[in-house]
């Protein structure tokens, strides 16, 4: 083996055939104070005898390396002792333990659905408390894959042309909040949200019998300040020659803020924000409540004093004690409101909000309408949009009552594309009448049978129960807006940016409808 | 006393993830890594950032009252000159540039309309656009180079379809062919500049605009130049 004498502080190991002629100790010595001559002949392995072996000493920089490793194993070994920041990181969980964060046993709010809509709550009540941490808001979800949500199984389009006021106001302030996205819900050190809005405008077809109230919602849309054209047929024709017009009236066209975006980055968006600004979350579902009306005799109105939020398959659940409780479960609204322990006297009105069943059909042309194709809405109440840049389309039709698909499961019919949708689809888009459907999936509107508006505000009966539920397929493109207005209800006690006293639930009560044209 | 986030638990906050880069060199870095481990250090760069949104508030905030005094023509070449570019009148070849004694000149040719600006590089946005917005015979616009301008301002472009004929939003790094495919309002458009416009296939896009705007002559978006995935000869995403 190579033999390799190195100075180490001024020590010189013994080599080569010096041996013996001197005293040991004294050789050592005198050998220590001569420099080493490089090269020496290999000679003997090992030093001069009674040295130990080494094969390569340390340089002495080597040591802050040791020190700087050894450091390193110690903060490694602090770092295992710290708990894990995550649930069952590093650590073991018994099976059968549900996944997510446990509730706490109290909280000042309690958001029932963890949609789009019930984070925005959670997060513009955060955004309103007026001091850090002023407020404990849990948000209860029993479904954190999302898998039947109707957020993510939306089209995802925004628009302003509704035919009622508070929906063109919702939609504006809902339009400023996403074009200044990171201004809202921008979190330090994260990459900038991109909801990947695509501003290409609604078009609403309409023959020649809702003419005149096509044109009427549009001078209320234009009053509220939406931008809005109407169209002729020739003018159809000539900004979009792929379409057929007959049987087109006139035409109401979207020109700013309105078109589609992604809603589960949205969502994402929100919650990040919320949790980042000290929002609790937890999986379950709410299934109970304990009111005062088991302590009082009369029974006009009740509080709700605890939640019982059960664990997914389980029978174990956790009594959480809250202060205000917001009823933002989409199309389970009314389900929630029949959950055990809510006096049946004290649900009344009931709310007439009912899951119903949508399908969402994609498909590929190749030569179908090109990038100026905006959310066309047929005369007969089809519906299209471009998807993408490759010639993929989504689109669907919502059926009539009477042919209302039964909302057990979220399976499609594929029939209803190749009957009811793609005919009309083809009379009105010529091009379309050579596709390849791609694929469908469903998802439940949260239809308010009623008026098919929202309903928002605090219950009549229930004193601290908040509603925001309802809103009969426009629930994505409102959520920034009935956030922050419920999280005005419940801080300031009033609506402040936008007035949306209408909407509660003093019409149903009354039994005075406040109708929506527009819902596709 | 700095509050350490990992130790007090950070109740509220989700697991720490290294954030992608987003720094502003090597202080930048070092604020961020702050930022994870400190409360404070975050809730200074939040101001930081709140401060830098105000400070483009104003500078996009619509100069109403010069509307009402000196007309439209007038509170658009104001606003674009102090915004740092530049102004063409109706009947001049020259541009009017804010190094040179530019407020007598505007207010002399207060009734000419405004046929040209130059905002290459200024922050405007969606806002600042309410300053444009009422122009009636601008026909060339040079929005490229600007940091702030997105798909949401590039649907508001839609009023001047029946005059502009020259636009550019070359380099705008916010914009995408989704705010390029607003433009189809512009029937008048002869040149459209989208050289450096980040789009995942640049090919396609460009046959896209060329379809939507026939007359129109795109610039910039070749195969070749390096814009966006560089995918050459794939086909297009299903």
């Amino acid at each position: 083996m190579a033999r390799r004498g190195v100075v180490n502080r001024g020590v010189v190991y013994a080599q080569g055939a010096w041996r013996g002629a001197w005293p040991s100790g004294m050789l050592r010595w005198g050998r220590a104070l001569r420099p080493r001559r490089e090269g020496a002949p290999g000679g003997a392995p090992g030093g001069a005898p009674g040295r130990p072996l080494r094969t390569a000493a340390p340089l002495s920089s080597d040591i802050f390396r040791e020190l700087g490793r050894g450091l390193g194993r110690l903060g490694q070994t602090l770092k295992d002792q710290l708990p894990a920041l995550e649930h069952g990181a590093g650590g073991w969980t018994p099976p059968g333990t549900p996944a997510g964060p446990r509730p706490p046993e109290e909280a000042d709010v309690v958001v029932v659905g963890g949609g789009v809509v019930g984070w925005s709550v959670a997060f513009w009540l955060k955004a309103l408390e007026g001091r850090r941490h002023g407020m404990r808001v849990l948000v209860v979800e029993r479904d954190p894959t999302y898998s039947r949500a109707s957020t993510v199984l939306s089209a995802g389009g925004i628009r302003q042309q509704f035919s009622l006021r508070e929906n063109i106001q919702m939609s504006r302030f809902s339009a400023s909040f996403l074009r200044n996205i990171n201004e809202h819900l921008g979190v330090p050190n994260e990459p900038p949200i991109d909801i990947q809005f695509q501003p290409s405008g609604y078009l609403f077809l309409a023959p020649p019998q809702r003419a005149a109230k096509l044109e009427a919602t549009v001078r209320l849309q234009r009053e509220e300040g939406a931008q809005v054209a109407l169209l002729s047929p020739t003018q159809l024709k000539a900004k979009f020659p792929w379409m057929d017009t007959e049987d087109v009236a006139v035409a109401s066209y979207g020109l700013e803020d309105e078109g589609w975006f992604d809603p589960w980055t949205l969502l994402n968006a929100f919650r990040y924000k919320a949790m980042s600004l000290g929002v609790h979350s937890c999986s379950g579902e709410v299934q109970g409540f304990i009111t005062s009306a088991e302590d009082t005799v009369s029974l006009q109105t009740a509080r709700i004093k605890y939640v019982h939020i059960h664990m997914p398959d389980s029978l174990e659940y956790q009594p959480v004690t809250c202060a205000i409780v917001i009823n933002a479960a989409g199309a389970w609204a009314e389900e929630v409101m029949g959950a055990a322990g809510l006096p049946g006297v004290l649900c009344q009105p009931p709310l007439p909000i009912q899951p119903r069943k949508r399908y969402v059909f994609s498909w590929h042309c190749p030569n179908g309408p090109g990038f100026s194709c905006p959310f066309l809405i047929d005369t007969t109440g089809a519906y299209f949009r471009r998807d993408g840049i490759a010639g993929n389309y989504l689109g669907g039709m919502s059926p009539p009552e009477e042919d209302e698909p039964d909302t057990s499961d979220l399976s499609v019919d594929h029939d209803f594309f190749q009957e009811r949708v793609w005919p009309r689809l083809a009379r009105r888009v010529p091009a379309f009448e050579s596709l390849r459907p791609r694929g469908a999936w469903a998802g439940f509107y949260d239809y308010n049978a009623f008026d098919r508006n929202g309903v928002l505000g605090r219950h009549p009966k229930l004193e601290n129960l908040f509603l925001a539920a309802g809103f009969s397929g426009h629930g994505l493109q409102h959520a920034p807006a009935v956030g922050r207005a419920v999280a005005e209800l419940v801080v300031k006690g009033r609506y402040e940016s936008l007035d949306l006293r209408r909407l509660g639930c003093r019409r149903l009560v009354e039994g005075e409808p406040l109708e929506e044209d527009g819902v596709v | 006393m700095a509050a350490l986030r990992a130790v007090l638990g950070c109740r509220g906050a989700p697991a720490l993830r290294p954030p992608p880069g987003q720094s502003r060199g090597a202080a930048g870095g070092l604020l961020q890594r702050l930022g994870q481990w400190f409360y404070e250090v975050e809730v200074v760069m939040a101001w930081g950032e709140r401060l830098r949104q105000h400070r483009l508030r104003s500078r996009n905030a619509y100069r109403s009252f010069l509307r009402d005094t000196y007309g439209e023509n007038v509170a658009a070449a104001v606003f674009t000159l102090s915004c740092g570019g530049g102004v063409r009148f109706e009947g001049q070849d020259s541009w009017i540039r804010p190094e040179s004694h530019w407020r007598p000149e505007v207010l002399r040719l207060r009734d000419v309309p405004v046929v040209a600006l130059d905002l290459s590089g200024s922050p405007l946005n969606y806002n600042g656009l309410d300053n444009l917005v009422p122009l009636t015979r601008l026909r060339h616009l040079d929005l490229s180079g600007c940091p702030h301008l997105d798909d949401w301002a590039l649907g508001r472009l839609h009023v001047f379809g029946d005059t502009l004929q020259e636009l550019s939003v070359a380099r705008c790094p916010r914009v995408t062919e989704r705010g390029l495919a607003t433009l189809h309002h512009l029937r008048e458009l002869r040149r459209l500049d989208v050289e450096g416009v980040r789009v995942p296939s640049p090919g396609l896009v460009r046959i896209l605009l060329e379809e939507m705007l026939p007359d129109c002559q795109v610039l910039g978006m070749d195969l070749g130049d390096g814009t966006g995935t560089p995918t050459g000869g794939e086909k297009p995403p299903a």
